[in-house]
């Protein structure tokens, strides 16, 4: 151990409990990486509070000798936005994982960072009340974590993301003094940092305690399926759906690739041999779910669906929905790697890019599996590869990187939910200015001056985006124009 | 017409001779926040609908258009804006977005910051910035553009803004009873707690409104359920509560505060008049009390209070924010607006 670090370590046993502290090999160990593996690093140290006040002194602490800190909640992140540093704490907010109060009269709960998503459902179950945001991965992912990206799930097409779903938040900044933010009512005084942390990848603030808004459960629910021999029909039949002034609840597509390995996955009964297969889920009174299903069913026959099967049951309901849950592991078993991108579109041009991308696929040789949030335009395209083949990964990486381009190039943008983390720093020198990237460091400067909170995340250094040469795409001025495009 | 080039150089112009700008969008609102200082700042004339297309429900448009403009462009293809922002006079998009208050429809289906996709922004070094964009999910870099909703011109002149729109309802029907006022807030929080087609929820002494919208079926019976006298001109009803044109809005000298609280909060121990809007969460109090107290009987509820309208002074118009808070605030402001052009004061006096 640095002496560095034995000192720091002898002032963190002043103020934290002996099992907060890991600094073994094999306790640092499943610390290395969050959910995007491909980027790990050995934690200095790591260190696991008990209490917000505990998470104070730590954060005091560092700010005292300038030590850096990355927040950590469950890990599942999927752009290396909980990567640990070298030289700096990993600071766990798992153990900070009470739920403070359920207040059915005002339908919120108030809940610590450390609680997992789904763990808010199931406490507001009694009341008959729920927490909309419902990302995949909501058994695993932290309510502090949901913040920091903005996490959204199947649901967010009507219910909005997590940054619509958080009424309040206190955080403690890099120097460990807290803040609150928002209040118990609609909205808070002053200007609209509630808004500001969600999505800033614990680059502003360490959230410490959330007030998050309860739903009642719908009366009712019911799942379309839909089944395309032709791509473009099913983007098409989303437009057309929207388009009629249905809101559904959820409105997801898989592509060929993805419905014929999540069938031999899971069973889910979708029609293999489907070029694409629509999810339309719509939900709310009895008699409103009845005439929407009747109207949205209409619809997508008329945009060309071959096939269209209402669940029958709640039993079938949920199988449809199973093979959409489990479309990431189903992958995950036929290939030894994937890389899951993350872009969004305007819906409108989904087609075009499906083949653009199915064209792309064909060029690089790599096959790719589409799952996706089509009613917000939202892409997960799936490369399969194989890491253990040399140059694999880089050739990935190129693949991907057309990808967004791709998506910044039709008026989208480089990630729709899992955020920058390391990952895509170089996309963002795609996506925006010089002038624009400067404000966003104005902004972490406000927030933390001597840049101690999640270091080199999120937000390129222009000095990175110079020497990648990158540019701001305007008006279809591409990076590799030389490219074939759409 | 876009007039981006003419406002970059006022700004321009306004750092060299640190002469600070008062933004004026419609002018609907001078009524509203601190007094204005500054030379007047016309966003007039920067207008147009830039792009607009249903399937997405997206709209993108520049920020001196009426929201009147925008709203006929909407309802035009069956949409609406869900934040139901007041729709007379000369307000304009910009003025909407950069005031923040959104209508009855609010705790249905949200404020106007979570319709706000992207903006392009003029800040007060006189850059020209865009964020967000036009699509719903969108995680690249801080959420600058929600940030911008509510801050009163403090931090930047928005130039165009994309906004989420949704649907209109098929049918909309509202119903009202009489009930005590107590028994009003239990009486909505029943409501809330249930699934149904709500889209709007509010008293004013002796009666309880509540709107319905959805499907015609889903419409009816959650009529036949709820009960009550069904309002031949319900709309109308919405729209003088959000306009504030209703008899407790303009009878009287008394100031007019608005409270946000949690929505099942008891009534405040304040003299005064109070009509109930949100379901409870945004409380009208017409009241001579002094600032200093109704400041603390907000907080001490869980929420906090702003001076909306006022005969007199206007020092004091928003919630006291705590030194941490106000912190941030002024290195925000510092990060957008470092010599102080835009708006000073309006907000906050150091802001
Ligand atoms: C199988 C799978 C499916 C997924 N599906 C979805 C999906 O549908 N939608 C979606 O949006 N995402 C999805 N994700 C991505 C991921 O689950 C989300 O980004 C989630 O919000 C991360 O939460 P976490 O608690 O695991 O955060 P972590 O991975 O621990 O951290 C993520 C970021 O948040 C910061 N952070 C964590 N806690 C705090 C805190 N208390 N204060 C400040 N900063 C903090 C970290 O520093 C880091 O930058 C999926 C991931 C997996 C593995
Ligand atoms: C319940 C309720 C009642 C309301 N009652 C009224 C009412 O009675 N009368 C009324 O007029 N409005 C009322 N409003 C709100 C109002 O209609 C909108 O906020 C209005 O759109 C303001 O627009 P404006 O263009 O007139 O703004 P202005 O009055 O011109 O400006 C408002 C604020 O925004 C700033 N601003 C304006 N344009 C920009 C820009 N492009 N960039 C940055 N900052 C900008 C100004 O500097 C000022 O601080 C009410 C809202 C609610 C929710």
């Amino acid at each position: 151990m640095s002496t560095a670090k034995q000192a720091l370590v002898r002032s963190l046993r002043k103020i934290l409990p002996e099992d907060a502290i890991l600094t073994e090999a094999e306790e640092l160990q499943p610390y290395e990486c969050d959910g995007l593996s491909a980027y790990r690093c050995r934690p200095w140290l790591v260190v696991m509070p008990w209490t917000p006040e505990q998470v104070r002194a730590v954060l005091a602490l560092c700010h005292e000798g300038g030590i850096p800190v990355v927040a950590r909640g469950g890990g599942t992140g999927l752009s290396g936005g909980a990567l640990p540093l070298e030289n700096g704490v990993l600071l766990s907010l798992a153990r900070l994982n009470r739920i403070l109060a359920i207040d059915p009269e005002n339908r919120i709960a108030r809940v610590q960072p450390g609680v997992r998503n789904l763990a808010v459902s199931e406490a507001a179950q009694p009341y008959g009340l729920y927490y909309a945001p419902d990302p995949s991965s909501q058994i695993a992912c932290t309510v502090g974590g949901n913040v920091a990206e903005n996490a959204g799930g199947v649901h967010c097409l009507k219910y909005g993301l997590t940054v619509h779903n958080v009424l309040g938040l206190s955080f403690l900044t890099v120097a460990g003094e807290e803040v609150s933010v928002g209040s118990g009512g609609l909205d808070g005084p002053g200007l609209d940092i509630l808004a500001l942390m969600h999505g800033s990848e614990g680059l502003l603030g360490v959230v410490t305690e959330v007030t998050v808004r309860l739903l009642p459960f719908p009366e009712s629910v019911q799942v379309l399926m839909a089944a395309f021999d032709d791509v473009t029909w099913a983007a098409e039949a989303v437009a057309g759906v929207i388009r009629a002034g249905l809101v559904p609840a959820g409105l997801e597509m898989m592509d060929r690739v993805a419905i014929e390995v999540v069938e031999d996955f899971v069973h889910a009964g979708y029609p293999v041999g489907a070029e694409a297969v629509l999810l339309c889920e719509l939900d709310g009174p009895v008699t409103a779910v009845e005439e929407e299903s009747a109207r949205a069913a209409a619809l997508l026959r008329q945009c060309g669906a071959y096939d269209v099967r209402v669940a029958r049951d709640e039993a079938e309901r949920r199988r449809f929905w199973a093979g959409r849950k489990a479309a990431f592991p189903a992958v995950g078993k036929i290939t030894p790697d994937y890389y899951c991108m993350d872009g969004t579109i305007p819906r409108h041009r989904l087609a075009e890019v499906l083949t653009g991308i199915e064209r792309l696929s064909r060029r690089y040789g790599l096959e790719v599996a589409n799952v996706f949030h089509a009613g917000d335009g939202n892409l997960h395209p799936l490369i399969m590869y194989d890491a253990s083949v040399s140059g694999e990964l880089q050739r990935v990486e190129r693949l991907g990187d057309e990808i967004l381009a791709l998506c910044v190039a039709v008026g989208g943008t480089i990630t729709g939910e899992h955020g920058v983390g390391v990952e895509k720093l170089d996309g963002m020198c795609h996506q925006f200015d010089p002038q624009a990237l400067e404000q966003f460091h104005a902004v972490k400067r406000a927030f933390d001056p001597e840049g101690l909170l999640n270091p080199g995340k999120a937000v390129p250094t222009l000095t990175r985006c110079a020497e990648l040469g990158g540019m701001h795409v305007h008006h279809g001025n591409l990076p590799h124009s030389e490219l074939e495009r759409l | 017409m876009d007039r981006t080039s003419e406002l970059k150089e006022t700004i321009e112009a306004a750092i060299a001779s640190r002469r600070p700008l008062c933004i004026v969008g419609g002018g609907s609102k001078n009524f509203y926040g601190r007094r204005s200082q500054g030379d007047p700042l016309s966003i007039a004339g920067h207008r147009g609908v830039v792009e607009y297309a249903p399937s997405e429900l997206v709209i993108t448009a520049r920020a001196g258009t009426p929201l009147a403009d925008l709203e006929q462009a909407l309802a035009a293809e069956g949409q609406m804006l869900p934040f139901e922002p007041p729709r007379f006079g000369p307000a304009t998009v910009g003025g909407a977005i950069a005031a923040g208050l959104s209508g009855p429809r609010r705790p249905f289906t949200g404020a106007v910051r979570d319709f706000v996709l992207g903006v392009k922004l003029l800040t007060g070094r006189g850059e020209v910035l865009s964020f967000g964009g036009q699509v719903m999910k969108n995680v690249a870099g801080f959420d600058l553009s929600r940030l911008l909703a509510g801050s009163l011109g403090t931090l930047g002149v928005i130039l165009e803004v994309s906004l989420k729109v949704l649907p209109r309802p098929a049918v909309e029907l509202t119903l009202s009873r009489e009930v005590a006022i107590d028994r009003a807030l239990d009486t909505m929080a029943d409501w809330m707690g249930q699934s149904l087609p709500l889209s709007a929820l509010a008293y004013e002494e002796p009666l309880l409104y509540v709107r319905l919208s959805g499907t015609e079926r889903a419409v009816a019976s959650a009529a036949d359920r709820l009960g009550g006298e069904r309002l031949a001109e319900g709309e109308r009803f919405w729209e003088s509560l959000r306009e504030q044109q209703r008899p407790f809005f303009t009878e009287g000298n008394a100031d007019l505060w608005r409270l946000s609280l949690p929505p099942a909060a008891p009534a405040p121990d304040l003299p005064g008049r109070m009509l109930l809007d949100w379901a409870g969460a945004q409380r009208w109090l017409r009241s001579l009390e002094d600032a200093q107290k109704i400041f603390r009987a907000a907080a001490d509820l869980g929420g906090h209070a702003t001076l909306f309208r006022s005969r007199g002074a206007r020092h004091e118009v928003f919630q006291p924010l705590p030194e941490s808070l106000a912190k941030l605030h002024r290195a925000l402001k510092e990060a957008f607006d470092p010599h102080r052009i835009l708006n000073p004061g309006r907000m906050y006096a150091e802001l």
